[in-house]
């Protein structure tokens, strides 16, 4: 290509990349015991949760790093980060005039304005800066519903008797390495909760924001909803460019009873590092839902963006009669991005069904894997599962690998995969542009075209939004 | 339509081009005036289509020598969006199948970038439903082509048609039509070829490239020009195309011989 070409464009400024200049109470790096403690003890838990991390840090121990994933990184480092920092401030915010307005300045630079006067007009959001939530927004509408939405530490306070009985029923403190070690150390993230025949009167949002440079950020998730209640809920997570790569370990819990539905959405857009691969976010996440009830139904929905590395498995696990898991993704990965990302849909009860459709679009020297697991059980009888995974190669550089894994224990279910690997045209392109539309606008729209299926699925004040982020992450890397 | 005082449109001189080194184009020269219809004859490998893809500027084409001049313009220093916003048409052999994007919305955002830069304002939704609607009978094409991915999975034909729509919606200056006729049934060719005489206009010219004489019967030409490697060999009326039709293009290997380049 003539001016538009490659590679100028590619260094395109990671808009969210700036530092927030915040005086902030950190603890030493490291990791021991008396760390598990020391977070436990500043946030006042009650003994419980003390020994929930106290089990999962004994158990982290003794577990390995896994390696199965198509990454290659260097080795991290866990006694050279720190493991809690927050922002210095006032014990407890009554409101939001009392949060420090340079956080809320911060947020606002994001776009995501928490003040009364400014604040989006039908979406709740959770604000988290480091490792604590700052603000949320509507709970008092919420709780006019009974719907609990705060920050996991107030939860804690608030609603023990929720946490103890949730808290790790979907991901035990010791179900894989890194939910271990989020187990043990997590400091902040939202819970939310919809009792029974609610449904949630509006869109709820977190909003991770990682700011200290050598600062690992492990949040903790919790959705409950009860009988025949519903949520939608929205993630968000941006970082500033640092040159050193920070440790990203959440960990989300779903869990639905009867005729109860969660829609989770994502858009993960943490810093990726440079074109070089230096710097970006390691992101370690597990993510897990239990269709518990009858017929109840849990939808994942992400838009993986950034970080460096990405390694993710948002799972249903199908338990009661008749439920449904649906997983729609888009992940891109652009320079030397790595993700490795897909799946798990294990059929329990009788006549469960699941939808995966994967959307992975690799360009630069990045790679792209979709991993996915479907189970079928021995009493799913009826099961169904349809999956359907696309790639979308930009350039001549980029890899994309497709590694499914189907288990089934019962013969009377269905399995169906489709799965195709594409590439962006030199005349696709060509032909978009000879029609006057610009070559960036062009990309876009082929893009935005290809996935589609998952953009459809995502809530109507964000979609446009994602259409708009991938557009930005693909500048000039095609050509 | 030829007037001696018609404004100069597209001025082609002595062009030359490559692909990958490869020259493909050694010395085109052709100038087209308003009104003007103009055919382009030649076999395979002539250098008939790499020159429509070089006056439209895709990227794999370099251009050499020479200069092309499109109203007072140098052409070649255009990107290809700017050329199509300007006026310049090419109306593809091949078109390209584009999986997810609606063909509503990509002539949507095409007519719009066309029109921004006549100084027409943008249509909204609505307004270029009804505007395309109406375009849609310059090639008696079903509506419900719109509402697929563009080309996916189109017929030939219907390619071809959804491509004269285009130029219905552009309104251009210099359309090019790059072997309108090929895969297209007497049928289709009679309605491809209805839709770029009800566009030809005293304001604007049309460059035919075509193997066959089967679509200058449709399409009368003003002058016909045969390409053999990689330049203009022989100008003349439409009744060249018949004596083309006629004789083959045995000639212009005699040709090609006593001038030592065949």
């Amino acid at each position: 290509m003539t001016s538009t070409s490659t590679r100028d464009l590619v260094s395109q400024p990671y808009k969210y990349g700036f530092v927030t200049d915040i005086e902030t109470d950190k603890i030493a790096k490291g990791l021991s015991e008396e760390v598990v403690r020391l977070i436990s003890s500043k946030k006042n838990e009650p003994e419980f949760l003390l020994n929930f991390r106290l089990k999962a840090y004994r158990h982290w121990l003794k577990l390995r790093e896994p390696n199965w994933a198509e990454l290659g990184y260097n080795e991290i480092n866990y006694q050279d980060i720190v493991y809690y920092a927050a922002p210095k401030q006032q014990d407890k915010k009554k409101s939001l005039d009392e949060v420090d307005p340079k956080l809320l300045e911060t947020f606002e630079k994001l776009g995501i304005p928490l003040s009364e006067q400014k604040r989006l007009s039908n979406v709740a959001v959770d604000a988290v800066f480091d490792s604590v939530s700052i603000a949320t927004t509507y709970k008092e509408k919420l709780a006019e519903h009974g719907v609990v939405f705060c920050s996991f530490s107030e939860a804690v306070v608030e609603h023990p008797e929720l946490i103890e009985k949730y808290l790790g029923s979907v991901v035990p403190s010791n179900d894989n390495y890194f939910a271990a070690l989020n187990s043990a150390v997590f400091s902040d993230g939202s819970f939310v909760f919809i009792p029974k025949g609610v449904e949630c009167p509006m869109e709820l949002s977190t909003y991770f924001r990682i700011n200290s440079g050598d600062t690992g950020q492990f949040e903790r998730t919790l959705i409950v909803a009860e009988e025949g209640a519903s949520v939608s809920y929205l993630e968000g997570c941006t970082a500033p460019m640092f040159d050193t790569n920070q440790l990203h370990a959440a960990v989300v819990e779903l869990v639905v009873l009867d005729d109860a539905s969660i829609k989770y959405s994502t858009v993960q857009n943490w810093y990726a590092g440079d074109e070089n691969g230096i710097g970006g976010i390691y992101n370690f996440v597990t993510k897990r839902g239990q269709c518990r009830g009858v017929r109840s139904r849990i939808s994942w929905t992400q838009v993986e963006t950034g970080s460096a590395i990405t390694w993710k498995y948002p799972s249903c696990v199908l338990q009661g009669a008749d439920s449904v898991g649906e997983f729609y993704s888009v992940a891109l990965t652009n320079n030397r991005q790595q993700a490795d990302t897909g799946t798990k849909m294990v059929h329990i009860g009788p006549r469960t069904r699941s939808t995966i459709v994967s959307k992975g679009i690799s360009a630069g020297q990045s790679s792209n894997s979709y991993r996915g697991l479907v189970q079928v059980g021995p009493n799913a009888k009826g099961a169904r599962n349809y999956s359907q995974c696309d790639s979308m190669l930009i350039g001549d550089q980029a890899a994309a690998n497709t590694y499914p894994y189907i288990r089934s224990q019962q013969p009377q279910s269905a399995i169906e995969h489709e799965a195709s690997t594409c590439r962006m045209s030199e005349d696709q392109l060509f032909y978009l542009q000879s029609r006057g539309i610009g070559f960036e606008e062009a990309v876009s729209m082929m893009v935005s075209g290809f996935c589609r299926d998952v953009f459809n699925q995502l809530p109507m004040e964000f979609a446009a939004e994602a259409d708009k982020l991938l557009a930005l992450k693909l500048e000039g890397s095609v050509g | 339509m030829i007037r001696p005082d018609a404004e100069l449109l597209l001025e082609i001189n002595d062009l030359h081009a490559s692909v990958e080194d490869k020259p493909i184009l050694n010395g085109v020269t052709l100038h087209l005036k308003a009104g003007e219809i103009h055919a382009v004859m030649g076999r395979n490998g002539s250098g008939k289509s790499t020159l429509s893809k070089v006056l439209a500027g895709h990227p794999a084409y370099r251009v050499t020598s020479g200069s092309v001049r499109y109203l007072g313009r140098d052409l070649l220093e255009l990107e290809p969006e700017e050329r199509s916003r300007l006026g310049i048409f090419l109306g593809f052999q091949y078109p390209i199948e584009i999986p997810g994007v609606s063909n509503l919305e990509f002539l949507r955002v095409s007519t719009n970038a066309r029109r921004q830069n006549k100084g027409q304002g943008e249509l909204d939704t609505f307004d270029f439903d009804d505007h395309v609607r109406e375009r849609l009978q310059v090639v008696q094409m079903d509506p419900a082509f719109l509402e697929r991915s563009v080309n996916e999975g189109f017929s030939g034909g219907e390619k071809k048609r959804n491509e004269i729509l285009q130029m219905a919606l552009l309104d251009p200056v210099v359309a090019i039509l790059d072997e309108t006729d090929s895969g297209l049934d007497i049928d289709a060719l009679r309605i491809v070829a209805g839709g770029v005489n009800q566009l030809a206009s005293p304001d604007n010219c049309t460059l035919l490239i075509t193997h066959y004489q089967r679509l200058l019967d449709e399409i009368i030409p003003d002058y016909v020009h045969v390409m053999a490697a990689g330049r203009i060999l022989r100008t003349g009326g439409s009744e060249l195309a018949l004596e083309l039709e006629k004789t083959g293009y045995d000639w212009v290997d005699q040709q090609l011989a006593a001038e030592g380049v065949g």
